[in-house]
């Protein structure tokens, strides 16, 4: 009896010194090897009586599983602790920078088309484009700009040849669209127009966005309140006044210029009107029955007022200094 | 349009500071581009005479003057000017004055000699910026009188940046007209009345082209004292319009055009030969102009001649040798109506651009010719003397003035704001319009100095502008919803772009106007689309390719001390095929540099042909491109590929080629190919997904160097091999082991059934063929 209880707390005390799993197992087999000290005492059972044999063996097995419920915590305990001192060695300097490729990115006037885009998307508008050599016809006279007009000398055109410009509005897209297109029409059409121009506020490329809506209700109030919603949404701005005073574009008719508020003066934005019965006359729409409006605004301008850039020779000089701001 | 805003008050008053003024026209669609003082700020500066000039005791360069500025006492000043003198009269700031730059006059001792004021110069009043000494007053200026009172310095210039549509605009009269029906103010017209004639002459004139010259009137005037002085007042209204002064009768004809917004031309009578005709000219003419440039004409150009020469070019310029001089004793005054389009255009031609042919080409009134001959006159007999002709007119037909209707309906469609019948009246009286009702409906007819009127809604838009375009609500469209078309088997550009962006490359935008040698040497194109009027000798031509920008862009940054560059760009290139111009979009990038940042983590290694095949290949997956081994100008000829998309050529890959690195120390690698490619992109259709897994088998050959991997790759999947997915390379291997000249290449291949598992003996025989295949090819199978 007292042999038995001694062996227990033995083979416990032992078990609590041991801190490596092999050391572990050997140590188990003192006890319950084929020769260990248990293994032994039951096979001795059989020299005990009937009467003695069941008492005997019971208390024999009840040490085993004690035995053996401590040689798996051991074991449990061994595991953990080893675990624990793995992951500690492992740990990382997390603060070290992250490894691999960076990233690009957009060129901000192509980041304000996107929003422009977006924008206008969300009202319906579909985005059209045409070519950039335009035909004089599209440029100007189906613009209701016949050749000699004074407003042709407003313009600055690089001329190609006699015929051929490169497009000085985005202007000659509402031409082209109309002319392959029934109304209703809702379209944008952003794009590189050019000009004979250059200094810090003029580049003879420059982007423009233009927009046109042909349908049988749109009025000159709506152009007003299209442009106010556009240019509230894009500098989020609730607030922003919007001013539309009387201009002159021969394709346009009444012709306003677009103006916002900016550090408490008025900053041109655009030109826009009611697009000229002759316009839709070239284009074979009854301007009886449909009206419409258009507007061209300028890129660099909102890019400039958004993103707080000076001089507009910037966005060409492909600095990745300058163009990284805005990735 | 620059102009005096008293000049302009003289006709028209409105209760209305400058700046209001301003705004009124502003938003009336005269735009105010400028408002600016005539003089910058200063006070207490009268007009004084010098009494008394006497040295000052103790200093060489300064006298001690007695000074009356219009008081009792006179005022001693000292003063250092060297052309003080007794007797001028001159500016003077007394104690108290602020001139400009807040510079203040305060009672000072001078050497010893308190001085009690300042005698000016132009400069020191802020009106000129360099002067000889002090500024000497005509002997008629008023002692005592303030200089700004004086010289009308209080007043503002106005400069209207005036539309092509508002020629009537162009006058004095024209912008009272117009701020008179804006305000309501009354317009105060000058009197022009009928000269009394006391000459019977008259000069023929005969108007050969009477389209061109609807109106022509003149009279001659004799006895004229062309050097007599211009007056003060004429003068300055004249300057301050931006008009020099030349002699009494040209600045006269000056005047009535700023005035009247009619341009005038005098001649000298005793130039001319026979009477005036007016006529086209003739092929190859030549006329020397008054700014002494020679030019020759054609029929195109309408002129003003006599019997033995070309005179003027009609409407834009008077020729040399006939026009006013001081000795100019008789004069023949001309004031016409030249039709727009027969002046439009021509003085460009010309290189010119004058006071005469911008109105012109824009309109003038055709009902003002004989008011301005008249109001010509009489500042002539008041200036100059002279005893007056009869007016010579000679008629054709006036521009039509056709009525248009408008309807009280269409406004509100249009303007999306209702305004009723009599809100219109009165808008149309303002603007002094003719018009008729009927019921709701309008008929007007356009006044005779209004030139961009002539449909309903050239009407809606006056109205609009007088009703006031802030007084237009702002409202949403009311329209039918649809939803836009979306095609998805085209990729859209942002997400291309974005791609890029991702592989870490920067957008640019550069100008699509190039060098003509860079066009010639980076793209082999010797017949470029070249501009016509370039702005600059190296921006002449139009890009063929993104290259010369992206190569540009490259040096810039490279020269900004950047050693690591990727840059991309989209945008259109042009070239010149049998004389059209063909126009398509490109997508290119360039790559310089470390293929990562500088980073502990990573090795350094440079960017090179196959990174940036990747990047390239990226924007087609899950499309495949194919890479032929090509020459190109700008690349490295055993380094470069044209790119083939769906059996098309669609661009190029490549390492620039060394001749074009200049001080560039690394090369870097480029593509361009055609956008429309890049956004192709089939719409998904699910296939089967096999439940079986898959067997790899590889295969490993040594070929020579020249074989390249693309053959054998085309080979093995043309021989159609049962259950081969997929055969890719995944190593390439030269050195120990494989002799000088080869290279060994690894092929994973992968087999699969959607019906089964495959045994090794469904296996062999695919690879079976695949070997084959390779030793045709005289690859031969490594063990």
């Amino acid at each position: 009896m007292e042999e038995l209880q001694q062996i227990l707390e033995q083979a416990l005390q032992q078990f609590t010194v041991i801190s490596d799993e092999a050391e572990l197992e050997q140590v188990k087999a003192k006890y319950l090897g084929k020769e260990g000290c248990l293994t032994v005492l039951l096979k001795g059972l059989g020299k005990l009586s009937n009467e003695e044999r069941p008492a005997a063996g019971a208390r024999i097995n009840q040490v085993k599983q004690g035995i053996e419920a401590a040689l798996q915590q051991r074991r449990d305990t061994i595991a953990r602790d080893k675990l624990a001192l793995k992951l500690a060695a492992e740990s990382l300097d997390v603060t070290l920078p992250g490894r691999g490729t960076s990233t690009g990115g957009l060129h901000p006037v192509t980041r304000t088309l996107e929003r422009i885009e977006q924008l206008f998307h969300s009202l319906g508008f579909a985005v059209s484009s045409g070519p950039e050599i335009e035909h004089d016809f599209y440029n100007f006279t189906a613009l209701n700009i016949p050749e000699n007009h004074p407003a042709r000398a407003m313009h600055d055109t690089f001329y190609i040849d006699p015929e051929h410009v490169l497009r000085t509005h985005t202007s000659p897209v509402q031409v082209r669209y109309m002319e392959n297109n029934q109304p209703p029409l809702k379209i944008i059409s952003p794009g590189r127009v050019y000009r004979v121009d250059s200094d810090a506020t003029h580049s003879p490329m420059f982007h423009q966005v233009e927009g046109l809506w042909v349908d049988e209700e749109i009025s000159f109030a709506n152009l007003k309140g299209v442009v106010q919603d556009f240019l509230q949404r894009f500098f989020e701005q609730d607030d922003l006044q919007v001013r539309f005073r009387p201009s002159f574009f021969p394709f346009t008719e009444p012709s306003a210029e677009m103006d916002m508020s900016w550090r408490g003066g008025w900053l041109e934005i655009g030109g826009c009107g009611m697009v000229h019965p002759n316009v839709l006359k070239h284009v074979n729409i009854d301007s009886e029955k449909y009206l419409g409006f258009a507007f061209g605004l300028g890129v660099e301008r909102l890019a400039m007022l958004r993103y707080g850039v000076n001089d507009l020779r910037q966005f060409y000089e492909s600095d990745l200094r300058f163009l990284k701001q805005f990735n | 349009m620059k102009f005096s805003e008293n000049w302009l008050r003289s006709w028209v008053n409105p209760d209305l500071s400058s700046e209001a003024l301003g705004h009124v026209l502003t938003m009336a669609g005269l735009e105010v581009e400028a408002l600016e003082g005539v003089a910058p700020e200063f006070n207490n500066v009268v007009v004084a005479q010098v009494l008394s000039v006497e040295k000052h005791p103790d200093a060489d360069r300064l006298n001690v003057c007695q000074v009356n500025v219009g008081e009792e006492a006179p005022l001693t000043i000292v003063c250092g000017a060297a052309n003080v003198a007794v007797g001028i009269k001159v500016p003077c700031a007394r104690i108290g004055a602020v001139l400009p730059g807040d510079f203040k006059i305060k009672q000072a001792k001078v050497r010893g000699i308190a001085s009690f004021g300042m005698l000016c110069s132009a400069v020191e009043i802020g009106l000129a910026t360099e002067s000889d000494g002090l500024w000497i007053f005509p002997v008629d200026a008023p002692v005592g009188q303030s200089v700004r009172e004086y010289l009308d310095l209080d007043d503002k210039l106005i400069t209207l940046k005036l539309t092509p549509n508002r020629s009537d605009c162009s006058g004095i009269s024209g912008i009272a007209r117009e701020v008179a029906a804006l305000t309501g103010s009354t317009l105060k017209l000058v009197a022009v009345e009928a000269q009394t004639v006391v000459l019977a002459e008259q000069l023929p004139v005969t108007v050969e082209d009477k389209i061109a010259c609807p109106l022509y009137s003149g009279r001659l005037i004799r006895g004229v004292n062309a050097a007599a002085a211009t007056p003060v007042w004429m003068q300055r209204r004249l300057e301050r319009c931006g008009l020099r002064t030349i002699n009494a009768v040209v600045d006269i004809t000056n005047y009535v055009m700023m005035e009247l917004g009619q341009p005038m031309h005098a001649f000298d009578a005793a130039q001319l030969s026979g009477g005036i005709t007016v006529r086209r000219a003739r092929h190859e003419e030549a006329l020397t102009l008054l700014n002494d440039q020679a030019v020759l004409l054609d029929e195109e150009v309408l002129v003003i001649a006599d019997e033995a020469r070309v005179l003027a070019l009609a409407g834009i310029m008077g020729g040399a040798g006939s026009g006013v001089e001081l000795t100019t004793q008789d004069v023949f005054l001309e004031a016409a109506f030249f039709h727009p389009a027969a002046i439009a255009g021509r003085a460009r031609r010309f290189g010119l651009a004058t006071d005469s042919s911008f109105r012109f080409e824009r309109g003038v009134d055709f009902a003002s010719t004989v008011t301005a001959l008249e109001r010509a006159t009489q500042l002539i007999l008041q200036i100059c003397g002279g005893s007056v002709g009869s007016i010579t007119e000679v008629r054709g037909e006036q521009p039509a003035r056709e009525s248009i209707t408008l309807r009280t309906s269409r406004v509100a469609r249009v303007l999306g704001v209702v305004l009723d019948v009599d809100k219109i009246s009165n808008i149309f009286k303002c603007l002094h319009f003719d018009y008729q009702l009927d019921g709701d409906n309008f008929s007007v007819t356009p006044p005779s100095f209004r030139f961009d009127l002539s449909i309903e809604s050239d009407l809606i838009e006056e109205i609009a502008r007088l009703h006031g375009y802030d007084n237009i609500p702002a409202t949403a469209p009311h329209a039918a919803l649809t939803m836009l078309p979306l095609d998805e088997s085209l990729r859209p550009l942002p997400r291309i772009m974005q791609t890029l962006v991702a592989r870490d490359y920067q957008e640019i935008v550069s100008y699509a106007f190039v060098d003509e040698q860079s066009e010639r040497e980076l793209s082999g194109n010797t017949n470029p689309v070249a501009l016509q009027n370039p702005i600059a000798s190296n921006l002449a031509v139009m890009r063929s390719s993104l290259i010369g920008g992206l190569v540009e862009a490259l040096r810039f940054n490279l020269n900004r001390r950047q050693s690591r560059v990727r840059l991309f760009e989209a945008g259109a290139c042009f070239a010149n095929v049998a004389g059209e111009y063909l126009q398509s979009q490109r997508l290119s990038a360039i790559a310089y540099g470390s293929i990562v940042t500088e980073q502990w983590g990573a090795a350094a290694r440079n960017v090179d042909f196959y990174d940036m095949k990747a990047d390239l290949e990226s924007l087609f997956a899950p499309n495949a491109l194919r890479f032929v081994a090509a020459k190109h100008p700008a690349l490295h000829p055993g380094r470069s590929a044209q790119v083939y998309f769906a059996e098309r050529a669609i661009g190029w890959i490549g390492e620039l080629h060394p001749q074009w690195l200049k001080e560039m120390p690394l090369a870097p690698v480029w593509f361009e190919v055609e956008l429309a490619a890049v956004m192709q992109a089939a719409v998904p259709r699910l296939a089967e997904i096999s439940k079986f897994l898959p067997v790899r088998r590889d295969l490993a050959v040594l070929v020579d160097e020249s074989t390249s991997a693309q053959s054998l790759l085309d080979g093995m999947l043309r021989s159609c091999a049962p259950y081969v997915q997929e055969v890719v390379l995944f190593d390439v291997y030269r050195g120990k082991g494989v002799e000088q000249g080869k290279k060994s290449l690894a092929f994973r291949v992968l087999l699969q059934d959607t019906k089964k598992t495959l045994t090794d003996a469904e296996i062999e025989p695919g690879i079976a063929m695949l070997v084959e295949v390779l030793n045709k090819q005289g690859a031969q199978l490594r063990m």
